[in-house]
């Protein structure tokens, strides 16, 4: 899919014609520039290099700094490759928010919040034990059984149990562009995206 | 500028209504417009301003009233479409911005100073 790197700005919300206040979230889409193109004869596979925000030269290395000279750009902080949105691309074009300008829906991959050690009922939706009373003492947020007892011994792999939580890469489809400002590089889509505010995003066509 | 701002700039209508500044200890009446199946009509709601809440286009106000003996609170966004007006009918003198201590008050008590308007 062709796709571009972003950043999520945060959320407002907007009212709509019919006067509902709709939740959005602001996120800023490129502007990415092509900093490699690769094509089946040469790679084995068709696909187009892009490059988000640039960084110092001092924090590049001496390999990297050639491969975006050879592009004729500066060093950037984010890479991806993604397939080809137009026709012909070449190393140093410039896409910009613009290539979503047809498209009523776009989908979006971050990083969700790291919420660090949790236990089961936040990060397995467990329901934990609903009674206070009846004999239950310190154990409202508990997992229950593990398993069996003689047979099989032991736990079986896999058990979910308490654990680091969040920060995992979630991808959201078919979130609905409000609107598109090219002056300011902003895409405005319906809903919630993944990841905290100033997160880097990546919003596929 | 911020770009949340600028956002909300370029969602904002150029005939969007201008509301009179309130705020916390005031007494006001909302003008509501309430559409039923394809009926409109307006509603009012008339009490204290309890707080004002956020800020540009995001902003809301809660307003309290007492219905018989049951209060009964409504938040409203400033820039609803369906508010049609705000009608200040007292100007109150408070010390708080927020004031919930309202809430627990009845009687001679829940009476609210007039700000002199200058």
């Amino acid at each position: 899919m062709p796709g571009l790197i972003g950043k999520k700005i945060g959320m407002t919300s907007v009212f709509s014609v019919e006067g509902k206040n709709i939740p959005c979230t602001v996120l800023e889409a490129g502007p990415c520039v092509v900093t490699q193109v690769k094509t089946e004869e040469t790679d084995g596979y068709a696909a187009v290099q892009i490059g988000y925000e640039d960084k110092k030269e001092k924090h590049t290395t001496k390999a990297e700094s050639g491969h975006f000279k050879k592009a004729g750009t500066v060093p950037k902080k984010n890479v991806i490759e993604i397939d080809s949105p137009a026709e012909k691309v070449g190393p140093g074009d410039v896409l910009t928010v613009e290539m979503f300008n047809e498209s009523p829906w776009v989908t979006v991959t971050g990083t969700s919040k790291g919420k660090g050690f949790q236990g089961v009922v936040k990060r397995y939706n467990f329901k934990g034990v609903n009674d206070a009373t009846h004999g239950q003492h310190n154990r409202l947020r508990a997992p229950g059984s593990l398993g069996a007892s003689s047979y099989p011994s032991r736990v079986f792999k896999g058990m979910r149990m308490g654990g680091r939580t969040g920060g995992n890469t979630v991808t959201v489809e078919n979130l609905e562009v409000m609107k598109i400002i090219p002056e300011n590089n902003l895409l405005v889509v319906k809903g919630s995206v993944p990841g905290a505010k100033g997160s880097y995003v990546i919003i596929w066509k | 500028m911020d770009a949340i701002k600028i956002v909300q700039d370029a969602f904002a209508k150029e005939e969007a209504k201008q509301h009179p500044e309130f705020r916390a200890g005031d007494t006001v009446t909302v003008h509501y417009k309430i559409v039923e199946g394809n009926k409109e009509r307006i509603q009012n709601f008339r009490g204290v301003v309890l707080q004002v809440k956020g800020t540009g286009k995001a902003k809301t106000f809660t307003v309290r009233k007492m219905s018989g003996s049951v209060g009964v609170e409504r938040i409203f966004p400033v820039n609803s479409p369906f508010i049609e007006q705000i009608e200040i009918n007292k100007t109150g003198k408070v010390r708080q911005s927020r004031i919930y201590y309202f809430r627990k008050l009845t009687g001679k008590k829940a009476r609210i100073k007039e700000r002199k308007m200058n």
